[in-house]
């Protein structure tokens, strides 16, 4: 099968500490692939690594081909978009303006309306919001411009870092919608870390688990939420909360 | 009446220039966090290129397109070479490099061109145009308003406008994240500098008929062009431009209404840079600024 | 975070083997202040003004060094300061003929009012928000010193030519030597001051309230009485210098108190090296009177342009300046110093 994504032996570190240990992890094409993790396992670190913001050793292959150690922006233009944690939209600008900012690497600049489309029709919320600065938007309509703003780039691969973060219960469960919709409809493979397993193993269709710095598990996101170890440490009583529901 | 509406242009046209210098320091400010306080120093030494080029019988108007030109390059080479290395350092050791930085390309004009006050010539004719019955003014003053509102309006068009210009933005705005769109952050600081230095220029060479030109010419503009900055919002292009207008009005009036005005005008630029700091950091139209801790 | 963190737990446990040193250290002390009352004896003439210049120089830098250095306050415009100093006791001087030893008193209670003045707000400000102000009061001072307004009291541009009498008969000194003696008395006293200050409880104050404010608070500090006495000091010690430089000269105008001679301050406190209290301020010192008079007969911005270098030059290299530098020395010399000490390198103390 062809990998969307694949890292072999990725180690990385800030300065002197290191954080990844040597994680090997393939992202299929197509679909969710979700990460999960506690607080300081190194998910983000792993998405940092993925797009070239801090120093990587080991194997990092996109679609076959080698990108370990390419800048940030050499990446994105290779059809990355990583929507990074507390959603990095840009605060000054406008909606529209950061929309814009989305498709500065898109390859054929003619799609620019038909992809901005479909962003509005997703997030119909940020149409009405087009002039308005990113900073004064809500929690929930940056992380839905922070969606959209990779959307704009016509990605191969989206890397999306606690899109539920500090979001209402509400407006996350719209988001994944929206979220499940979009990994549908465009075909585009997802890598998601997420801290909250449950959320995210409904998405995704495969899944990993990463504990300080090593992978630990993965499989398909059913294997991994029946597994009892990890259904105890990460997803709470399963069990019981599938039964109340 | 008619001498009000003569000091309100006069303080226009050099609000003209602190305008655009204001915006040159609010370009840099914006992407780096850091205030180029060898702001006019730069302008001056441009100023001087093109006085040379001028001596060797360029016409002025090519001679001033030829200096924004090579100040933007030397500018970039400038921002690469010295400043760069810089980026992360404290703040006390960035200001105290720009302070270098000022000494050094003061001292550098001085050794090439020396300190005699040079004659510059106007990019306009010489004599005055009459604007009502007896009111008239010098064309420079006019040519300089002129100009330096085209130079505003022009760089407005091009950052709102432009694909650079939106990556310059957003590379003022959030270094990770532009990274992240694929915006090169490295080579936009750079044209940022490029671009404040060849603005600088035009104020350089606007100023200079006015002022004559010597190696300390930039300093009175760079101290009335900050309190534009900070009056407006240095965090603001919008705002630092109208506060520079506003400040040259302000020295206008100053200068002919109150006794002593002249003499005391840099000093009603520190209160005003002090007023604002302290009543209203953000300025009028800036954002407040969250310490960088 | 964590680095900001261990510095200031290194500045919070200074002095380092205070115990050991001390002795040593007062001996040193001892010798060096006798040595620069015995230099009355030795020097002449031209020489001792030049020390005498470079010691009322070196007075104001130990104070700029304490704001900036210790206290982590951005100033670029205390030339003010020394000229206003200096102004006080050239007026004292002309007008009501104090003595020339006690002019630095006055100088120094006049600067402190003018620092309480533009203290008061600038103090307010953050970081490069304070350069930007003292910059804006560098480009200022000249201009008011010039005015025909205060040309009553200022001599305006002309300035004031001061008539000094040098110490009684019986004391068997010439006019120079009685001058330089008074300067050196102020340097001893403002190099007991600052080493006193720094190291007691204030300078705990100072550091703690430049690395980390919101620390500082929680521990106990009161942050905006640090950064005032940091401010009033640097303030005081400036004036007093001003007033020393003025009474060395014999003679105060508005040229004298260029917006150069607050961007030579800045350079005399960053060259010399930040948090280095006594030698740092002194080699500064000796730096900016040394440095024009010889560069300013090969070419006019000579020395702008020796500054300007050699500051980019220091802080790419060696942000504690030339003190650091003499500290990097003695370290390879006697291998036992704090390594910790010397790293660190994009911050200056």
């Amino acid at each position: 099968m062809k990998h969307a994504l694949e890292l072999n032996n990725v180690t990385a570190s800030y300065g002197h500490g290191s954080i990844l240990h040597g994680i090997d992890l393939a992202v299929p094409e197509g679909g969710v692939t979700a990460l999960l993790g506690a607080n300081g396992a190194g998910k983000t670190t792993t998405l940092r690594a993925i797009c070239g913001m801090i120093e990587t050793h080991g194997e990092v292959r996109l679609f076959g081909e080698e990108i370990t150690g390419k800048s940030p922006e050499a990446i994105a233009r290779m059809g990355v978009a990583h929507v990074p944690d507390g959603r990095g939209t840009f605060s000054s600008l406008t909606v529209m303006d950061n929309l814009r900012l989305g498709a500065f690497t898109a390859k054929k600049r003619g799609n620019f309306q038909r992809s901005l489309d479909r962003v509005f029709d997703y997030f119909p919320r940020l149409k009405e919001r087009v002039g308005q600065h990113a900073g004064t938007l809500s929690g929930g309509e940056q992380q839905m411009l922070a969606i959209g703003r990779a959307l704009m780039a016509e990605p191969r691969l989206i890397l999306l870092d606690e899109p539920s973060i500090g979001l209402a219960p509400v407006i996350v469960k719209q988001l994944f919608e929206i979220l499940d919709q979009i990994a549908r409809d465009a075909g585009v493979s997802m890598l998601l870390v997420e801290q909250n397993s449950n959320l995210a193993l409904k998405l995704a269709s495969n899944a990993a688990l990463l504990e300080v710095g090593n992978l630990v598990a993965r499989g398909t996101a059913k294997e991994l939420s029946q597994n009892q170890e990890i259904a105890r440490a990460y997803l709470g009583d399963v069990a019981a909360e599938g039964a109340g529901a | 009446m008619t001498f009000f509406l003569e000091q309100l242009i006069i303080g226009l046209s050099s609000g003209g220039i602190y305008a655009i210098m204001a915006l040159a320091l609010v370009m840099i400010y914006k992407s780096t966090g850091h205030v180029n306080l060898a702001q006019g120093e730069m302008a001056v030494f441009s100023t001087f290129i093109a006085w040379t080029l001028v001596q060797m019988d360029v016409p002025i108007w090519p001679a001033i397109l030829l200096t924004v030109a090579v100040s933007f390059v030397g500018a970039i080479v400038l921002e690469r070479v010295v400043v760069r290395p810089f980026a992360k350092a404290d703040d006390l050791v960035v200001v105290a490099v720009f302070v270098g930085l000022f000494l050094s390309i003061h001292s550098l004009a001085g050794a090439i061109w020396n300190y005699e006050v040079k004659p510059f010539p106007s990019a306009f004719s010489d004599g005055s145009i009459s604007l009502m019955d007896d009111l008239s003014i010098r064309a420079h003053t006019l040519g300089s308003l002129l100009t330096t509102g085209a130079v505003l309006t022009a760089v407005w068009f091009f950052f709102r406008y432009t694909r650079l210009g939106l990556a310059l933005r957003a590379a003022a705005d959030n270094h990770e994240s532009s990274r992240l769109v694929g915006i090169n952050v490295s080579v936009m600081l750079a044209l940022g500098w490029g671009l404040a230095a060849g603005i600088g220029a035009v104020a350089g060479v606007m100023i200079a008929p006015v002022t004559f030109l010597d190696p300390g010419m930039g300093l009175a503009p760079l101290i009335f062009a900050l309190a534009g900055a900070l009056l407006g919002g240095i965090t603001s292009p919008f705002g630092a431009a109208l506060g520079g207008l506003i400040v040259g009005v302000l020295e206008a009036m100053v200068s002919a209404y109150v006794p002593y005005g002249i003499e005391f005008r840099e000093l009603i630029a520190l209160m005003l840079i002090l007023s604002v700091l302290l009543v209203r950091p953000a300025g009028l139209f800036g954002e407040i600024v969250t310490r960088r801790v | 975070m964590t680095m900001e963190s261990t510095d200031m737990t290194q500045a919070l446990s200074a002095p380092r083997s205070r115990k050991v040193s001390l002795p040593f250290a007062r001996l040193g002390y001892g010798a060096a202040a006798l040595a620069l009352l015995a230099a009355t004896g030795v020097l002449e003439g031209y020489e001792l003004f030049l020390a005498s210049s470079i010691l009322s120089y070196a007075i104001a830098a130990m104070g700029l060094n304490v704001l900036m250095g210790y206290n982590g306050q951005i100033s670029l415009g205390h030339g003010a300061f020394f000229a206003i100093g200096a102004y006080a006791a050239a007026i004292c001087i002309d007008r009501f003929a104090v003595p020339f030893a006690l002019t630095p008193v006055i100088a120094g209670i006049v600067g402190m009012g003018a620092g309480w003045l533009i203290g008061k707000p600038a103090l307010r400000l953050e970081g490069v928000y304070l350069a930007l102000a003292t910059f804006g009061l560098a480009i200022a001072t000249p201009t008011v010193l010039r005015s025909d307004l205060f040309a009553e009291w200022t001599g305006g541009v002309q300035g004031l030519f001061l008539l000094i009498n040098p110490a009684p008969e019986w004391a068997g000194l010439d006019l120079d030597q009685s001058i330089y003696l008074a300067v050196v008395g102020y340097f001893l006293l403002f190099a007991f001051l600052t080493l006193r200050l720094v190291r007691g409880l204030n300078g705990k104050a100072w550091i703690a309230t430049r690395d980390n404010p919101i620390a500082a608070r929680a521990m106990g500090f009161d942050v905006t009485r640090a950064k005032t006495r940091a401010f009033v000091f640097s303030v005081l010690a400036c004036s007093v210098g001003g007033a020393l430089q003025a009474v060395a000269v014999q003679f105060v105008a508005p040229d004298s108190f260029p917006f150069f001679l607050s961007i030579s301050l800045f350079t005399a406190v960053v060259v010399g090296g930040l948090c280095s209290p006594l030698v740092g301020p002194l080699l500064g010192a000796v730096f900016i009177v040394m440095v024009p008079n010889v560069t300013e007969e090969i070419w006019q911005g000579g020395s702008w342009a020796v500054y300007g270098g050699v500051i980019i030059a220091i802080m790419a290299i060696q942000p504690r300046g030339l003190a650091g530098m003499l500290g990097w020395v003695k370290g390879k010399l006697t291998t036992h110093t704090n390594r910790k000490q010397q790293t660190g390198r994009n911050r200056p103390c």
